[in-house]
């Protein structure tokens, strides 16, 4: 049975029609159908995972017509840890938006349409059905970061737009480039063809860089990444960690199958220079994003240039052409979802009790805030890399990988990323902890107090949720427990990375 | 190939260059969002017109096939994956305009003004 697999993308697309359909009869429809659609895909996530772990790779041809002509639908291991990852990720977002809202009903069609839109990017197996879920999973962003109504939002979705845009554009015409040198979109078609070609033709190359720069964009690499603060920081806080969790990572799953299984690690071979210039660019994302997030004063701000240096360091690890260092940029991948995603909800959490979402409004919150702020911590530190969570098992394999490859400049900035990492967490941790609100810093606290939330869910009650506490001790725990099975998740890893090499 | 045939023969892919660079030309120069969003139109406009031309074959029929026989009669048919291709990625663009004229109807109401750098002076101002 392969057709749990189109469902994925077919359940949420057409449950996206139920919010506003059945809103005009039930208010609460919008939640409803978002809570059963989370839980039902995460069934079929669930199927299409043991069937992948039983028979290993399979795929499904949409509408009977055969592949190469047909479109395909591929699931091997890689994909099925990341579908499992959207569906958990799914649930503990509607899970949170119970309460904080955005309450209307389209809020949740566009959730859903998101939903659809990143599975569909996670399962297709070609590039031209990869763009339009792309480009779904956009439209959907885009109406999600103006969730809130806020004018501030609105702007910087419209930048959103244009960026994004242009960056999926870039791909479209990378596509026609492979197209035309081929005449074949589907990708193990492609990887076939595309030596026939020859990979050292002008034609392919450019088709390469058109893509990687598309795809670099969606996934706000420096230094095209200036679309990406602002959505996060002026977007509601339940749509910031959904889409801090799944977007990004969706655009840098698709990075890895173009450069995997399109074109293969002997199109690396015999233009080493592409593959080179990605690695640096990552290089580059790591050191750049990493000090602007040390410098900003918006926590939001912060955690999404702290996106920037975690995707160049994801980017990187596929770049240097590394099995180990592969295997570390998926894991890291994965980690990195279920990290932001918990450390945007307890921003969330601590923004409604401190009334403002600077790193100063954050002092003394360790005590009125003490589960939040305890998730909060350990998921920081679990996102610098401290054993045993998850984020160390994916750091430690990219910089293996990267020195194994022989790439030491990549090894070197991922550990000088660990250190800019602590810094800009510490900052924080610090004022959560150790600094209390009573001696010098009274006065800005106090002034901090009485600013309205700039861009932040003005919706949101003025003391934590329960289920904000629920969702962030869960990340949490999962940040530690996958890092504990993390050779667990290797070994299933494996399979799909192997044929690679 | 000379200048000229090339100009007579390969026009489409100049103007697809073309339209391509007025339209990030037009997205990045102009700070009136809505223009923004008119340069990001031309943009994709280019695009579709590569793909459009890359179907493009001398002298070759539609691609259809007679009734009853099966098979068609031409010798050289247009490829028509392409085009249809480019028929999903129109739908694509004219949902992106779609929204992005609603997000600034809304940017417009809240600060009066299409213009980016009066935009950023009322936020500042706020």
């Amino acid at each position: 049975m392969t057709d749990a697999l189109p469902l994925l993308v077919v359940v949420p697309l057409f449950a996206a029609l139920f919010p506003v359909a059945l809103g005009y009869l039930w208010n609460d429809a919008g939640w409803a159908t978002a809570a059963i659609t989370a839980v039902v895909h995460l069934g079929l996530a669930g199927v299409v995972a043991q069937q992948v772990l039983t028979g290993g790779q399979f795929s499904y041809a949409v509408g009977g017509f055969q592949p190469p002509i047909g479109i395909e639908l591929v699931a091997d291991s890689v994909t099925a840890v990341l579908v499992i990852l959207i569906s958990s990720i799914t649930i503990l977002i509607v899970g949170y938006t119970r309460r904080v809202g955005p309450h209307q009903n389209a809020f949740y069609s566009e959730l859903l349409l998101l939903t659809a839109g990143v599975s569909g990017v996670v399962i297709t197996g070609d590039l031209f059905n990869l763009y339009v879920f792309l480009e779904i999973t956009g439209l959907a962003t885009y109406a999600l970061v103006a969730a809130n109504r806020s004018p501030a939002a609105a702007l910087a979705s419209v930048k959103y737009l244009l960026v994004g845009t242009i960056g999926a554009s870039l791909y479209l015409l990378g596509v026609g480039y492979l197209y035309v040198a081929t005449g074949t979109l589907n990708m193990a078609d492609l990887a076939t063809q595309l030596p026939a070609v020859g990979y050292d033709t002008p034609l392919v190359v450019t088709g390469f860089i058109l893509l990687m720069t598309g795809l670099a964009i969606k996934t706000a690499l420096f230094p095209v990444h200036t679309w990406q603060p602002n959505a996060y920081a002026k977007s509601p806080h339940s749509v910031t960690a959904y889409i801090a969790a799944l977007v990004s990572t969706a655009a840098a799953y698709a990075i890895f199958r173009i450069i995997y299984t399109v074109f293969t690690p002997s199109f690396a071979s015999v233009v080493p220079l592409a593959l080179d210039v990605l690695a640096w660019v990552a290089a580059v994302s790591i050191i750049v994003g990493s000090v602007l997030a040390v410098v900003q004063s918006d926590l939001k701000r912060m955690l999404a240039y702290s996106s920037v240096a975690q995707f160049g360091l994801i980017i990187a690890g596929i770049a240097v052409m590394n099995q180990i260092a592969l295997t570390g940029s998926v894991v890291h991948l994965v980690g990195h979802a279920v990290m932001k995603a918990g450390l945007f909800v307890a921003v969330g959490g601590l923004a409604s009790v401190a009334g403002g979402q600077t790193i100063d409004d954050m002092i003394g919150l360790g005590r009125r805030a003490p589960i939040v702020s305890l998730g909060f911590a350990t998921l920081a530190f679990a996102l610098v890399g401290v054993p045993p969570a998850i984020g160390f098992a994916g750091k430690w394999q990219i910089v293996l990988g990267a020195v194994s490859a022989g790439h030491w400049a990549v090894g070197v900035v991922a550990v000088v990323s660990t250190m800019l990492t602590l810094a800009y967490f510490l900052r924080v941790v610090e004022r959560l902890y150790f600094r209390s609100p009573s001696s010098v810093d009274e006065q800005t606290s106090d002034m901090s107090m009485n600013m309205t939330t700039d861009g932040g869910d003005t919706l949101v009650a003025s003391s934590i949720t329960t289920t904000t506490r629920i969702i962030v001790t869960l990340s949490a725990i999962s940040a530690i427990g996958l890092g504990l099975a993390a050779s667990d998740l290797i070994t299933i890893l494996e399979p799909a990375v192997e044929v690679y090499f | 190939m000379t200048p000229i045939e090339l100009l007579t023969s390969r026009y489409s892919y100049i103007v697809f260059v073309a339209l391509v660079g007025i339209g990030l030309y037009g997205v990045i120069n102009s700070s009136n969002l809505v223009k923004k969003v008119i340069g990001l139109n031309i943009f994709q406009v280019g695009i579709f017109l590569f793909f459009i031309a890359s179907g493009y074959v001398n002298d070759a029929a539609p691609p259809l096939i007679e009734k009853g026989t099966g098979t068609g009669t031409e010798t050289a048919y247009a490829s028509p994956l392409p085009h249809v291709l480019i028929l999903t990625a129109i739908v694509v663009g004219v949902s992106l305009t779609a929204v992005a004229l609603a997000l600034i109807i809304r940017v417009y109401n809240a600060y009066g003004s299409l213009d980016e750098d009066v935009i950023r002076e009322v936020q500042l101002n706020d």
